[in-house]
């Protein structure tokens, strides 16, 4: 009996049907693989590319080199655009991050008049197309014979950044437990201590997201700064003005460079999310 | 009292600032848009005359760009939908304890500067890459086939460079969605397709809309993929817009313009949203 069963079901399934059968299975994460590869392809391009012994233009492979990654600043251009970017970046961050907490605060936690026009005013940058937000802006600082540069720049910025800082904050508050606030005030604590020791750092982790985010938009736009930087250069402009005479492999190298030092204050972030939770 | 001033105080500055740099130029860019050159006056001089004619030329002279932006928004919207879809489900439900890490991966390449990523793809589908002479070996294309100054170049960038927008809303709402509901229409019979259609997509719609706005929005107004992938005839309403502002100095039609752009995806994006019934974004 057991050696007929054994029989009738070990040997008779194909191996053509048995890999259909596993494709069908594991079909999604066949095309999540692919997916990923697709994202992926112009990174590992980039970073391979940064290793090309190129000289001018980094076009065409012409053999493996280190010289890039051992002297970023061999193309002088590039240092000085990438300084712009992280000085622009640092700032717009800091006053986004600012002005957006407050704001998310004032819209998460308390229910006020005009509570949902704000809501829009907030929505509205996000909806605007970025070269609006920056030929409009561009022509308020003519109006004003404001000339193009570092500061407008960075009050640009500033306007981006700010709703997508509110809408990051704002999704933390709205996750945390109203009755640790409760327990804090039942322990005799007053409203500042409160907010102090009990609010503020649950939010933390959603405004350190947040100015990360702000960041790397700040850091990455081209758009509105092409509108409004004039003849300051960034580090993306650089790119951008460049690309037609070919872009030095230095590029190649701080675009790789930002890749990796990214991926590691992420994780580095998550690590220590982790062990708090515990 | 001092209650109901809180809200109000924490508004302020950061409403002040969006009023000067956000509402206000926005009011001047709809003046500029109805300015005429000074007769007699260098160029980039204009005055307030009204002509809201200017409209009307504009938009005749770009209708072309014009109708290219939104046929490419949406292409581009509905590939980064069919790439992302059974990506973030694939995250949300059958990554285990791989979850976070491949969240991470996700995002990560959008560390690596925009339009270096670009520039790549223009190289990798370019004349000297590796994709065209593969695809003309196996004669998959004619030797006088090229990828890039396409159409086809231009959404793939715009599908690429706005992915993140829509994976990261999709997995929110998907990752929400209880594994039990999906058993539970099993149980009740449904087969994959019908659960699908029936459970999982309509509960995870906010992320649809989510995403597909979020992707949509910033691809109309786009120009760097069309700058750099695409050709004089792939041209986008951003370059025309890019252009007269640049090297035509033509500020009232690049006013109007993008005057005419916001409001259309404004438009679109309301009617969109009545239609798929999420107010939540708003």
């Amino acid at each position: 009996m057991s050696q007929k069963i054994k029989d009738a079901t070990i040997p008779t399934i194909p191996l053509g049907a048995r890999i259909q059968r596993w494709v069908g299975r594991n079909l999604i994460k066949i095309y999540a693989f692919f997916a990923f590869t697709y994202l992926f392809i112009p990174v590992a391009y980039t970073f391979a590319f940064s290793f090309n012994d190129s000289g001018k233009s980094n076009l065409i492979w012409k053999g493996f080199t280190l010289d890039n990654w051992k002297n970023p600043c061999g193309a002088p251009e590039v240092c000085n655009a990438l300084g712009n970017s992280i000085k622009i970046g640092l700032l717009a961050t800091i006053f986004s991050t600012i002005l957006g907490t407050m704001i998310a605060f004032a819209i998460g936690r308390h229910k006020f008049k005009g509570r949902s026009t704000s809501n829009l005013l907030i929505f509205l940058p996000m909806a605007t197309p970025e070269i609006v937000l920056g030929a409009s802006l561009l022509s308020l600082f003519l109006v004003f014979k404001i000339n193009p540069g570092f500061w407008p720049t960075v009050i640009a910025h500033i306007v981006f950044c700010i709703s997508f800082v509110v809408v990051t904050v704002k999704a933390r508050i709205a996750s945390l437990d109203p009755r640790l606030e409760q327990a804090a005030m039942d322990l005799y604590a007053n409203e500042f201590q409160t907010f102090r020791r009990v609010t503020l750092p649950l939010v933390a982790p959603g405004i350190a997201g947040a100015a990360l985010l702000a960041f790397s938009l700040s850091f990455d736009d081209f758009i509105i700064t092409n509108f409004n930087s004039g003849t300051l250069t960034t580090f993306p402009k650089f790119i951008y003005v460049s690309a037609a005479r070919g872009i030095p492999a230095q590029a190649n190298v701080i675009g790789s460079a930002m890749f990796f030092l990214a991926l590691t204050i992420v994780i580095v972030g998550q690590l220590v999310n982790r062990r708090r939770v515990r | 009292m001092r209650k109901i001033r809180t809200p109000y105080l924490l508004l302020l500055p950061g409403f002040a600032f969006l009023f000067t740099f956000f509402i206000l130029p926005i009011i001047n860019l709809a003046q500029t848009s109805t300015q005429t050159s000074v007769v007699g006056g260098d160029t980039g001089q204009y005055e307030q005359t009204l002509r809201f004619a200017n409209y009307i030329d504009a938009f005749v002279e770009n209708k072309e760009q014009f109708g290219r932006s939104f046929l490419y928004a949406i292409l581009a919207t509905l590939l980064a939908l069919a790439i992302s879809y059974p990506l973030a489900y694939a995250i949300a439900f059958k990554s285990g304890k791989y979850k976070n890490v491949l969240l991470v991966l996700v995002v990560a390449p959008f560390f690596t500067s925009f339009l270096l990523r670009t520039i790549a793809w223009k190289q990798i589908l370019g004349e000297e890459g590796f994709v065209v002479p593969t695809l003309r070996t196996f004669g998959i294309i004619s030797e006088s086939t090229t990828l890039t100054s396409t159409s086809f170049a231009v959404v793939m960038g715009m599908t690429y460079n706005f992915l993140p927008f829509m994976t990261l809303p999709l997995f929110a709402s998907i990752d929400r969605i209880d594994p039990r509901t999906l058993e539970a229409s099993g149980d009740l019979y449904a087969n994959g397709i019908t659960t699908f259609r029936k459970v999982t997509l309509p509960l995870s719609m906010p992320g649809v809309v989510a995403g597909t706005l979020l992707t949509f929005i910033p691809a109309a107004g786009d120009y760097v993929n069309a700058a750099i992938l695409g050709s004089p005839n792939t041209k986008m309403l951003g370059n025309v817009i890019e252009s007269r502002y640049f090297k035509v100095v033509d500020y009232p039609t690049a006013a109007a313009l993008s005057f005419t752009l916001m409001a259309a995806i404004l438009i679109l994006v309301t009617l969109y949203i009545r239609k798929a019934g999420t107010e939540e974004l708003v």
